[in-house]
């Protein structure tokens, strides 16, 4: 029960601060100028935006919950764990960034999911 | 405006950063919380104590460093290209985690686990020929 609590919050969390990012970062606009000084600027817009807090703050629920998962789990079992991510972001894209989510595309996500669990079925 | 080969080749090469430190970072991460062991916390002084002995581990900030790096390039991706697009196209993170937590980490590896990183990653190519953006641009 504890690990699946970590794994929600993993997935949940993870796919939810990503999504935010995303917004964040389509309102800060397409970055052309790679320079130092340049990313820093792209930084102190992005920072400003507030999606960019509430998917940094998601994110980093995700990041915690991750370390402590890793330290009674396999990193190769725990890191494919998240592939349930895309399951998660193809739900989210629709529902909460309006995407268009194509059956090929969902078949793809299945497929994935099949892929997490035959890596969970792996065992140790 | 730049042309549609140069926007490729900088998410190309943008998503190959993101493949290389965040795979990398997770298996630095999990050598140096493993070395910490099993978390025990029943209150505020042990939590500390837990924080401390993280914060104190080079590999952990080693890790940290190359998770920064990953998302510098997460975001910067992502001010372009599409998160439908950008998600399955780092897929190859997962082969990439395996094969360094099987040498770096030598954790052993079933071959059906093997396989499951192949189906994983063999989704993920169906899902990335899907077009890459289905909305207007904000």
């Amino acid at each position: 029960m504890y690990h699946l609590i970590l794994y929600v919050l993993i997935i949940g969390a993870g796919t939810l601060g990503e999504l935010c990012v995303t917004r964040a970062m389509k309102v800060v606009g397409e970055v052309k100028d790679f320079r130092p000084i340049a990313i820093v600027r792209v930084f102190a817009r992005a920072v400003r935006v507030p999606w960019m807090w509430a998917g940094i703050s998601l994110m980093a629920t995700a990041f915690f919950s991750l370390l402590t998962v890793l330290t009674t789990q396999n990193v190769s079992l725990v890191v494919p764990v998240t592939a349930l991510n895309y399951g998660a972001g193809a739900l989210g894209g629709r529902l909460i960034l309006g995407e268009n989510v194509s059956a090929r595309r969902w078949i793809g996500v299945m497929v994935v999911c099949a892929g997490v669990a035959i890596v969970v079925l792996g065992g140790r | 405006m730049k042309s549609a080969a140069s926007l490729h080749f900088k998410t190309f090469l943008f998503i190959l950063f993101m493949v290389a430190f965040g795979p990398l970072g997770n298996v630095l991460l999990g050598k140096g919380m493993k070395r910490i062991g099993a978390v025990q916390v029943t209150n505020l002084a042990e939590a500390w104590h837990l924080l401390v002995r993280i914060l104190s581990s080079p590999t952990i900030w080693a890790g940290i460093v190359s998770l920064l790096s990953f998302f510098v390039a997460y975001m910067l991706v992502l001010s372009w290209a599409d998160y439908s697009y950008v998600q399955p196209a780092s897929s190859v993170s997962y082969a990439m985690v395996a094969l360094l937590a099987h040498y770096l980490l030598r954790e052993a590896i079933s071959p059906l686990r093997w396989f499951g990183v192949l189906v994983i990653c063999l989704g993920v190519l169906v899902v990335g020929h899907t077009p890459p953006r289905t909305t207007e641009p904000r």
